[in-house]
């Protein structure tokens, strides 16, 4: 078991025909059962040619109807990569993964507002995607550094995730699945989402939750696990040193209002009864000490 | 992006949102003669920087005689201001507001901020207006109303309505309110917006309801479209470096300390500060080289880095994914020999390609340090700093 992509996954790619496209969905569908689950890809106007012998389609829903594909992946630039997700979520796709950074916030004001009713599920924007290692993985993180095991990842970074989970690797855990929430103030899922979904995933005994500066999702994340999480939960926060008022790179990683800071995050949480460490360097040995 | 209170005003009085009369001035004669226009017998002289707090810093004042307008435009014109926003190194006057004087009877709150966890634009309203929000929040929050707005729909006057009687306005000046607040909202989602502030919104003696300060953000990822926002930026405002670094896709942020570091990714790069401060080292920047970082890339981050004069040490922290480590350390070979590099560099290196990486940064010749995690990396780097310090 895993959460939310597994080797019977269909995906189909947005965008695929970009440089960008091309690149990820070629090395996705090199990915353990990569061939199977890569079933698709669309751009507009360039239907019924194929990248690779992936068939490509004019809309997702062409996409879907031909391939029965139940997520998919977007690529595409970022003036047009909300409507993008709002293609999907109309064509009723259960599973959207926006890999897009530099949505303008107002889009996505929109694009969630769309999404209320559907039960389409939103990863991202401006995330790395999702990977449940040895059976299928979509988005931009190197697959080979990553094995199965009973480790769950959740984190709003990309390099640092991979960091988490190099660490992971060095002491022989493996992961049940990685998901990258992404660096956008208005996103789809957050961290908490993730965790309910990791706590009902019987293969995964740990979580390893990384944050960073920006929004109060990490510590409320933290106050439903201290409720309800029936497995350990350990995390980082990045940015201890970041200034207020300024944006650190993601457009969501910004203190306002002495609101966000990580001192705070990591406060809550650790009253929560997640383990932290404030050392990049520790968050795998910290995983390993909370599993039996 | 941020802009001046003067721009900001221009922009709304285009929406209808009543502003005192006033413009902008860039020298002396400017203010003197903007002054005469104006008539009197009241004016403000508010300096113009993209930075709270300037009243207590004095960068605002209000004159009653032109000979003290010209002496107050004098002062403020080059002064450098300090508040609590601008750090203490303060920012250089270089542009004044000259307005007419307002009659004040009461003074309000109106702000719009994007709200992350409704993830709407939210409407934030109070009665306690000419203070600091934040203040407000923390000692009486009960004081600040809410208006979540609902994107297809807008404000409605409905909602309006309310939050305006709720934060004193008397019946008279209802319908003026009204619009002013409909007017703010249509201004900051056709400007793609992420914050306005209004502090103070001031109620006339004759019951008119004008914006006496405005303040306004925008999303940077909005600003391709956005053309006549850009026209109003202003770089002196900017850090030179941070405007350098964008020319060439790195984002780059100023900071304290003397050690640079050149990192993939924001998450790792902010966790890379961190572990130097853990370390008892200070950062000097904030440098996300992103995923698709070239040889040019690399060349420019160190050029960045080293041009900072307290930049005692550098620190290149690489988790490569889609990056490998061999452009990466290619990179770093090619920049260590255009920029003469004159202070010590560590360099951790993992992921993709590590050892073909690793074989390159050991082959050049160089004199780096390298470090096999990123403990070891900030122990070293922090080291490195101390002894050339």
């Amino acid at each position: 078991m895993a959460i939310l992509i597994n080797k019977n996954t269909k995906v189909i790619t947005q965008g695929i025909t970009g440089k960008t496209g091309q690149f990820h969905t070629h090395a996705c569908a090199a990915y353990a059962n990569g061939k199977n689950c890569f079933v698709g890809g669309v751009t507009p106007g360039k239907g019924g040619q194929d990248f690779e012998g992936i068939p490509i389609f004019n809309t997702v829903a062409e996409a879907k109807a031909a391939t029965a594909a139940n997520a998919t992946v977007i690529y595409v630039p970022p003036p047009y990569a909300a409507a993008a997700i709002d293609e999907a979520v109309d064509a009723g796709i259960d599973l959207v993964i926006c890999i897009t950074e530099g949505i303008p916030v107002r889009d996505m004001i929109r694009t969630r507002y769309r999404m209320r009713g559907t039960r389409a599920i939103l990863i991202g924007p401006n995330c790395p995607g999702i990977i449940t290692p040895d059976e299928i993985k979509i988005g931009i993180m190197p697959g080979h550094i990553h094995k199965k095991g009973p480790v769950g990842v959740v984190s709003r970074s990309g390099t640092l995730t991979y960091e988490a989970v190099g660490q992971l690797m060095e002491l022989g855990l493996g992961q049940s699945t990685c998901v990258g929430i992404g660096g956008d103030p208005v996103n789809g899922l957050k961290h908490v989402d993730v965790m309910k979904m990791f706590n009902e995933d019987p293969l995964t005994e740990a979580v390893v939750m990384v944050g960073e500066i920006g929004g109060t999702d990490e510590e409320e994340c933290a106050r439903w696990v201290k409720a309800n999480m029936t497995k350990p939960v350990v995390g980082f926060i990045a940015g201890v040193t970041a200034p207020p008022g300024k944006r650190m790179g993601h457009a969501g990683a910004i203190i306002s209002g002495g609101k966000g800071t990580a001192a705070e995050k990591l406060a809550v949480m650790e009253e929560c009864g997640i383990k932290i460490t404030r050392s990049p360097a520790e968050i795998g040995k910290l995983a390993q000490s909370v599993l039996r | 992006m941020k802009i001046h209170e003067y721009q900001a005003k221009e922009l709304l009085r285009k929406y209808g949102v009543a502003t005192p009369r006033g413009s902008a001035c860039f020298s002396v004669p400017e203010a003197v003669e903007a002054g005469r226009k104006l008539g009197g017998p009241v004016w403000v002289v508010k300096a113009q920087i993209h930075a709270g707090g300037r009243g207590k810093g004095g960068g605002v004042k209000v004159v009653k005689t032109i000979e003290e307008l010209q002496a107050q435009a004098s002062r403020m014109l080059g002064m450098r201001l300090v508040t609590h926003q601008t750090g203490p190194e303060g920012r250089i006057v270089k542009r004044l507001l000259i307005e007419e004087g307002a009659n004040i009877q009461k003074e309000l709150y109106i702000g719009m901020v994007v709200d992350r966890g409704s993830q709407r634009v939210v409407l934030m309203a109070s009665s306690e207006g000419g203070m600091d929000i934040e203040e407000v929040a923390a000692q009486t929050p009960e004081k600040i109303h809410r208006v979540k707005i609902e994107p297809d729909v807008g404000l409605t006057t409905e909602q309006v309505a309310d939050v305006c009687r709720k934060i004193g306005i008397p019946d008279a000046s209802l319908p003026q309110a009204i619009d002013l607040l409909r007017e703010l909202y249509r201004a900051f989602d056709e400007t793609d917006a992420s914050l306005v502030e209004i502090n103070p919104l001031i109620l006339t003696g004759d019951g008119k309801v004008i914006a006496l300060d405005a303040k306004m953000t925008f999303d940077d990822n909005a600003l391709y479209r956005r053309p006549e926002i850009v026209a109003l930026r202003d770089l002196d405002e900017e850090d030179p470096a941070e405007i350098e670094a964008s020319k060439f896709g790195l984002s780059y942020i100023s900071l304290d300390g003397n050690i640079g570091c050149l990192v993939n990714g924001a998450g790792l790069a902010m966790a890379t500060m961190d572990i130097i401060k853990l370390y008892g080292g200070a950062p000097a920047n904030f440098l996300d080289v992103g995923g698709g970082a070239t040889t040019e890339k690399v060349t420019e981050a160190f050029k960045l880095m080293l041009g900072n004069p307290k930049v005692k040490a550098i620190l290149v922290n690489i988790f490569g994914g889609i990056m490998k480590c061999d452009v990466v350390a290619h990179g770093v070979v090619d920049a260590a020999r255009q920029v003469k590099l004159g202070v010590p560099l560590v360099v951790r290196l993992e992921g993709t390609n590590v050892d073909l990486g690793k074989k390159i940064l050991a082959e050049s010749g160089l004199p780096i340090i390298s470090a096999a995690n990123m403990a070891d990396a900030a122990q070293k780097v922090v080291a490195a700093a101390g002894v050339k310090g």
